[in-house]
């Protein structure tokens, strides 16, 4: 599942974009100390084979619906964390170009959910630590399944945390949680199968490719599982310490989907808290108290009644609004349409 | 969609990025480092906030008109991946009932607004987004990225993965219609045909790479992709990057809609 | 200055998983000379060609590329006097322009900016490509993919000029200017090819090789027009003969 723009604060955008560049860094870095040449060209060839394979349907067994592969496991399997991680990359990027699959703010995120969770944390954790040296079709087929699901459980929740930070949304954490879930792991079991029998086929086909593949790997023998882990540490410290920075300065997010997540808060109690904050927020961002427009707004509120529970949206404001984007909006498309009959004149 | 319908979809927003309007000739890094920004200034407004977004839509109207790009072909691609931000957003009205406004008689709750706040935020970024790459070539892009300070192994990726996609995506669909012209109906379509077209495919794909890699060493290739440095920022490109960020600026702090339709309502009155 | 011969000596060479796919190749190829290499599918003709260049090593024997001899080390020198185009063209034009394609080789010689465009602009104009300049490779036909993965070879300003299969995606049209292009070029080639009216039109001399050696050598307009021996290598005579 794609993260989207529209349901992304700046904040979170920003933070995981951090993360992820920080990911490509380290992995870029990686992979420059000793790369076999030749893994340059095959890297962006399988990037390319990904994204092809992507656009294929097929149908999931007993449903009826059809589904379509992830791929950042089997690059795992095939490449290593490093070099899977920057494919994974570059394919979600031509994605969020071409398809504009999520959007390019929202690229960090899905780079994060999509790249750096199969290839730096289920690949090196669960299925290296699972499958060892092992050959068997029989027990590759059980790890990969375990390691998608466990991927894409990772990355679906993890889309449910950013769009919970950004608070663009108000579905509950529970309810989230509910819905994305389980038809991940429906998926993450078809993609394990998928991912196994790749893996398998391409075993008994053409066994010398897997051994030439791990063979110029970077990683490899002396991947060292403490450094792995002393490094995921360091990523999660550094995103914690700035999600938080972000979320004491911008509290509109995080408190909010807090509340929610602990269940204290009906919906009526909490008005007043996020009203407040809301309003501290706008308070805060509007750091030109004396433009134009200003004074007529103060007006307006005088003469109310009643306080607007909603600054903001109150009725007198949003009739304005309303009329205002209307002429707004007709005056680009009137733009627009110029430039278009120009544009034709000169031709 | 099909995947052919993808596929051609590609193909043609690629073609769409050699035209030579303008915004074509703008430096990629300038439209880059542009759309990022429009991007977060957009999705810094509140959840509640709509009139605002307003004049954000000048932005896509430019470049699709100076651009001279089909504006059905890009809202069709919109509607393409709208889904997710819909699911997610629709929610929003169920679950959050308070009363916004009541105008012309009809209340309007809160949920409802930060719905349409998100369908708007959704169209103005995702049109953004398709629009860079239908106004600037993918290559471009990637230059773009490279000047930027992204590693340069990555950036090769980039390059491969482009270059390479629509050979595979060829190579694909041949095999998918040997598939379909074989497998009558539902028959064929499984798991098990679709592992062993991945498992071949994956094989013809690593061959192929072995014969790209012979043909890079008989030019010399030494592990470093060279690239000549192609455009400069000239003054137009400093000039497109000046006029945006003021813009933004000016549509983020000042409520424009708000004091036009205000005016109005005052000539009105 | 050397003279740009191309030696092999009693060249062996076997695949990893057990084909012996060259058996002991002899032959010599001087300075200027246009040779064409053919025999039925499976001949050895690729595996022969790669092994101008270092991608195989033969197992025994040696290969002499002007006065070196082939080896780990002097590979990389012998890649630069020694340009091949393969079969198929799209696994040679790798960059994401036209210019870019054929620049990337002179840039990987260290030259700078100004020449390599001067070269990129040289080796356009000789396949007659320059308007495709800023082309990605996929809106390029066939023919004129062929063209510039030609190009970018001749960039390198090679000694000797070696091709696989050049015609075999060509339609009519895009082949007969292959062959009228090929005519133009000076330099030592060496032609693997089915395609044995392209062989007679442009090559002097024929090697045949079959089941990995050389089964005869001389010129084409003998060689080709000997019946027997091109059939017992699952070939025909070229058209251009048939007819007479
Ligand atoms: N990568 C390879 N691995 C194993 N055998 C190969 C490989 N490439 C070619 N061969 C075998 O080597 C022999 C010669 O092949 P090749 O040089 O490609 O012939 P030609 O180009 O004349 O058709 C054939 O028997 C072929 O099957
Ligand atoms: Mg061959």
């Amino acid at each position: 599942m794609h993260m989207a723009d529209a349901l992304l604060s700046p904040a979170v955008g920003t933070t995981l974009w951090a993360g992820s560049v920080a990911a490509g860094g380290y992995a870029s870095m990686k992979l420059k100390e000793r790369i076999d040449d030749r893994t340059i060209p095959l890297m962006g060839v399988l990037g390319a084979f990904i994204f092809a394979v992507q656009m294929v349907n097929f149908t999931i067994p007993g449903t009826g619906s059809s589904g379509h592969l992830g791929g950042g496991m089997i690059l795992a399997i095939l490449l290593g964390s490093h070099a899977a991680f920057l494919v994974m990359a570059s394919v979600l990027t031509v994605q969020a170009l071409f398809f504009a699959d999520g959007g390019l703010l929202a690229l960090g995120c899905n780079i994060w959910n999509l790249g750096v969770t199969p290839c730096y944390l289920v690949y090196p954790f669960i299925y290296k630590s699972m499958v060892g040296g092992s050959k068997n079709p029989g027990r590759i087929l059980v790890v990969s399944i375990v390691s998608v699901v466990a991927a894409l459980q990772l990355g679906a929740f993890s889309v449910v945390m950013e769009t919970l930070l950004s608070g663009k949304s108000e579905l509950p954490f529970s309810a989230f949680v509910l819905m994305m879930q389980p038809i991940h792991l429906a998926i993450g079991i078809v993609e394990g199968f998928v991912t196994a029998g790749v893996i398998n086929y391409v075993r008994s086909a053409r066994p010398e490719i897997l051994e030439s593949m791990a063979a110029s790997r970077p990683i490899g023998r002396e991947v060292s599982l403490k450094k792995v882990l002393a490094t995921f540490a360091l990523l999660a410290v550094i995103t914690g310490g700035v999600l938080s920075w972000f979320a004491s300065t911008h509290p509109d997010g995080l408190e909010w989907s807090i509340e929610k997540v602990t269940g204290k808060g009906e919906l009526p109690q909490h008005e007043n808290g996020v009203a407040a904050v809301f309003k501290g927020f706008q308070e805060k961002t509007a750091f030109l108290p004396d433009y134009g427009f200003k004074p007529a707004e103060n007006e307006l509120k005088k003469e109310k009644e009643a306080p607007p529970p909603w600054p903001g949206i109150e009725a007198g404001t949003s009739v304005a609004g309303i009329i205002g984007a209307a002429i707004v909006l007709g005056m680009i498309v009137l733009i627009g349409m110029g430039i278009r009959v120009v544009g034709r004149r000169q031709i | 969609m099909t995947f052919d319908e993808k596929y051609f979809d590609i193909g043609r927003l690629d073609r769409l990025s050699y035209g030579e309007t303008f915004v074509h000739r703008l430096d990629p890094r300038a439209k880059v480092i542009g759309t990022m920004l429009f991007l977060l200034t957009v999705v810094s407004f509140s959840k509640y906030e709509i009139a605002a977004l307003a004049p954000f839509f000048l932005y896509p109207m430019l470049l699709v008109t100076v651009g001279e790009i089909p504006v059905r072909f890009i809202i069709k691609k919109m509607i393409v991946v709208s889904p997710f931000a819909i699911f997610i957003g629709i929610f929003n009205p169920i679950l959050d009932t308070r009363t916004a406004a009541v105008i012309l008689g009809v209340s309007v709750s809160t949920g409802w607004v930060s719905f349409l706040s998100i369908l708007l935020k959704f169209t103005l970024t995702i049109s953004v987004a398709l629009l860079l790459i239908a106004t600037t070539s993918f290559s471009g892009v990637c230059h773009a990225l490279r000047r930027l300070g992204f590693p340069a192994l990555f950036v090769s990726q980039l390059l491969f993965l482009y270059r390479y996609l629509f050979v595979l995506m060829e190579e694909t669909m041949r095999i998918i219609r040997a598939r379909d012209m074989r497998s009558f109906g539902k028959r064929g379509t499984g798991l098990r045909v679709f592992v062993r077209l991945i498992g071949i495919l994956f094989l013809r794909t690593v061959d192929r790479a072995e014969r790209i890699y012979y043909a890079m060493l008989s030019r010399g290739f030494a592990g470093d992709m060279p690239a000549l440095k192609r455009s400069r920022m000239v003054l137009r490109d400093l000039a497109y990057l000046s006029v945006m960020i003021a813009c933004l600026w000016v549509f983020r702090f000042f409520p424009i809609t708000e004091g036009i339709g205000r005016r109005v309502q005052e000539l009105l009155r | 200055m050397s003279h740009h011969i191309v030696e092999f000596k009693d060249v062996f060479f076997r695949y990893p998983d057990g084909t012996q796919a060259l058996g002991g190749i002899n032959f010599r190829i001087t300075h200027g000379e246009s040779v064409g290499v053919v025999g039925a599918n499976g001949a050895g003709k690729s595996t022969l060609l790669q092994h101008m260049n270092g991608y195989l090593m033969p197992a025994s024997g040696t290969v002499t590329i002007g006065d070196l001899r082939l080896t780990k080390r002097t590979r990389q020198e012998i890649r630069r006097k020694v340009g091949i185009v393969f079969q198929n063209p799209d696994d040679q034009l790798f960059m994401p322009t036209v210019f870019d394609d054929v620049a990337f080789g002179p840039l990987n010689l260290g030259m700078d900016e100004a020449s390599v465009r001067e070269r990129v602009n040289k080796a356009l104009c000789m396949v007659n490509s320059l308007a495709l300049r800023d082309k990605p490779p996929h809106h390029l036909s066939c023919g004129q993919k062929s063209a510039v993965a030609i190009a970018a070879v001749m960039a390198m300003e090679p000694d000797i000029l070696a091709m696989d299969e050049p015609a075999a995606n060509l339609d009519p049209k895009s082949r007969r200017s292959l062959i009228t292009l090929l005519k133009t070029f000076k330099h030592s080639k060496i032609i693997a090819s089915h395609d044995l009216d392209l062989i007679l039109d442009v090559c002097g001399r024929c090697i045949v090789i079959g089941d990995g050696v050389v089964v005869a050598d001389g010129p084409s307009s003998e060689i080709l027009s000997d019946r027997a021996l091109l059939e017992e290598n699952s070939l025909e005579l070229p058209l251009s003969l048939q007819r007479r």
